[in-house]
């Protein structure tokens, strides 16, 4: 299991297991395998090392705070710690991932960029990097997201990228990235697919969370510093998986840390308006790799359902799978209601506002507190990351409290 | 006919072969039958059915509306291989396109039993290479099933020769680097990738992406062994007024695109 933690996984061929690889046209490969030696130079490269720990700690805001969250915790019952990624440049985990891609853009000498985008925060953050290196920048969205998040949408506009409201299938997430696989079949010369995940193919999943494994390694460091021992258990919300594996990877080898993924329980897992791909879903192959997948017997996909953009997608990073079989980490699904009630106390008890996204990382903190405390006979301490700012959510929290007419 | 047979006939012959693609299910499971059967009659060569799927990253935007309403239809996996069935009774060689979860999820060894129990020659797959495909390498041997791989223009030399090992019945050349749809103009590329196979292999190899008449059939059809032709044909039925209409435009564009790799002796 510690192949994970050593960094041995995925092996030469992306694989995490049985997870992982390659599911994509032959099209793609010469770019998937220029992109990947791209990153294994990179990382070797003490230049670019340098660069991109200079861009995150003095453009990003990196590294964030690990906030001992104390009013949260009275009402959790547990020593509540939260990461402040929301705290990051452009509100979100996001912008470490997005850093490193456009580092690597530039390194093989592409000149634009796309991206898929579901609640906008990877739009946002890669029309951000995309800005910043002076490199063309289009965001695919499906049409139903560009309707739930206008303003990220505004967002991106401003910062000169081309958004496209995607129409095709359900309109979220997952034709979001169809569309933009499409479109980088078509231009994959000069284009890098600014992937916003540790999903899709070899080489993204071990890339992604190689650019976000700062999260986990800061959070890691910063736990030891403040309490002087590792905490009972890390907890973050997941999507695609990249604010999740990016905490979840400094802790892998170490035992004693419970790792709890929070996916979007939506409606409820007995009804079919949820995202859990690991309550509700199966192994299968979607977007390049083999993974959970929320599917049909016929093996089409189902739709996802979240209140979280963020979370809607009905699949998930190959890593995440792994360490679902493996049982290194839980993944548990967070319904709309036990989110938006953790959003509301982090609200009132702590004056932080965030992403609903994090919110289901907040919610299923509190909902396992109590059996955590129980089992250990003392408070727990978990680490919650809390992988994104508000700001974007104040509409949809607004209506959903009644606070804003819809 | 097994496809080889058809390869080899259409060789001896002097000319390439036409390949028609269609959705199963599309725009019913009865009408897809009745269209695929009326290419066969006008003239193609090998139909190759496409399994509907919900995200078909290498279709544009005709085979994808195609594809949606095939499944908005409620067509399953086991209605695709009934119209495999159904086609292949007719004598006309079937192939199927497919996008590989489906396969996944319905079981490798027992799709490709239940495929070659229904006539299927062999599948195409877009978005499985061989580096991934051991567990279809394993049940296509163990059913005699062809294996059409797929090779682009950005394949290396390496690449190419292990993809193109892999394949039985015919290659699949990808002549532009883009998505499926018909073009104005027919891809330069095309005819390099034909001869980079042609020098490791005797292969047929067949051109798609962008076929959408007997013209573009005939240019193709002098350097590839395959003229792969989809959205052309799937627009006859998505753009008719209603279905006698599809069928007549069909059987119209199938006879041209028959009397186009014809009409270049090879």
């Amino acid at each position: 299991m510690n192949a994970s933690a050593a960094g041995l996984l995925p092996d030469v061929s992306g694989h995490f297991g049985r997870y992982g690889g390659r599911f994509v046209p032959e099209a793609l490969i010469a770019a998937l395998d220029q992109l990947d030696a791209a990153y294994r130079h990179a990382m070797a490269d003490e230049a670019f090392q340098a660069e991109f720990g200079r861009l995150l700690r003095d453009y990003a805001g990196v590294p964030s705070m690990l906030y001992r969250a104390d009013r949260f915790s009275a009402a959790a019952g547990a020593r509540i710690f939260l990461k402040r990624e929301d705290l990051n440049h452009t509100g979100a985990h996001k912008v470490r991932n997005v850093l490193g891609q456009a580092l690597l853009t530039k390194r093989m000498g592409k000149t634009r960029v796309i991206a898929e985008t579901g609640a906008g925060q990877h739009g946002v953050a890669t029309a951000t990097a995309a800005a910043l290196f002076d490199l063309e920048c289009v965001v695919y969205m499906g049409e139903v997201d560009t309707e739930r998040q206008a303003l990220n949408v505004a967002r991106m506009q401003m910062l000169g990228a081309t958004v496209i409201p995607v129409k095709t299938g359900s309109r979220t997430l997952k034709d979001a990235i169809n569309e933009a696989l499409r479109d980088w079949v078509s231009s994959v010369d000069s284009t890098h697919y600014l992937l916003g995940t540790a999903a899709g193919p070899h080489p993204f999943p071990g890339m992604v969370r190689d650019f976000v494994r700062g999260i986990g390694v800061e959070a890691r460091q910063q736990c030891l510093d403040q309490t002087g021992a590792l905490p009972d258990a890390v907890a973050a919300c997941v999507g695609g998986g990249s604010n999740a594996i990016g905490i979840f990877h400094a802790f892998v080898g170490d035992e004693s840390v419970r790792l709890y993924g929070f996916e979007g329980g939506g409606e409820g897992v007995t009804t079919d308006r949820h995202s859990a791909r690991f309550s509700g879903g199966s192994p299968g192959v979607l977007h390049g790799a083999r993974t959970y997948v929320l599917q049909d017997e016929d093996g089409q996909t189902v739709e996802s359902y979240s209140i979280s953009a963020g979370l809607d997608y009905p699949s998930v990073g190959p890593e995440h799978a792994w360490l679902h079989e493996t049982g290194r980490a839980r993944y548990l699904p967070v319904t709309d209601a036990e989110a938006m009630d953790a959003f509301q106390l982090l609200c009132r008890t702590e004056g932080i506002i965030p992403a609903i996204e994090s919110a289901h990382g907040l919610g299923g903190a509190l909902a396992i507190a109590p059996a955590l405390a129980e089992e250990l006979g003392r408070e727990p301490t978990i680490i919650v990351n809390l992988s994104g700012r508000g700001d974007k959510d104040v509409e949809t929290a607004g209506s959903y409290f009644g606070i804003l007419g819809k | 006919m097994s496809i080889s047979e058809v390869f080899e006939k259409a060789r001896a012959e002097g000319r390439a072969v036409s390949v028609g693609c269609m959705p199963a299910g599309f725009p019913t499971v009865e009408g897809s039958i009745a269209a695929m059967i009326a290419m066969a009659e006008a003239g193609i060569d090998v139909i190759e059915v496409e399994l509907p799927y919900s995200d078909p990253v290498m279709d544009g935007p005709v085979i994808q509306r195609a594809s949606e309403i095939a499944l908005a239809g409620g067509v399953r996996t086991k209605d695709t291989l009934r119209a495999i069935e159904a086609v292949a009774r007719t004598g006309v060689p079937v192939v199927l396109m497919t996008y590989w979860n489906p396969i996944e999820r319905y079981g490798v060894d027992a799709f490709a039993r239940d495929f070659a129990a229904a006539g299927g020659a062999g599948l195409v797959t877009p978005d499985l290479i061989p580096d991934e495909a051991q567990e279809w390498l394993a049940a296509s041997d163990a059913h005699q099933l062809d294996r059409t791989f797929l090779v682009s223009p950005s394949s290396t030399d390496e690449r190419l020769a292990m993809t193109v090992a892999h394949c039985r019945g015919f290659v699949y050349a990808t002549a532009v680097m883009g998505v499926t749809g018909a073009r104005e103009t027919t891809s330069t590329a095309a005819p390099a990738l034909v001869a980079r196979v042609r020098a490791v292999s005797d292969i047929p190899v067949g051109v798609g992406l962008g076929v959408r008449d007997g013209a573009q059939a005939a240019e193709v059809g002098s350097f590839a062994d395959g003229v792969i032709v989809g959205s052309a044909l799937v627009r006859c039925v998505l753009d008719a007024p209603d279905e006698a209409a599809g069928l007549a435009s069909l059987r119209a564009l199938s006879a041209d695109l028959a009397r186009g790799v014809r009409a270049v002796k090879r």
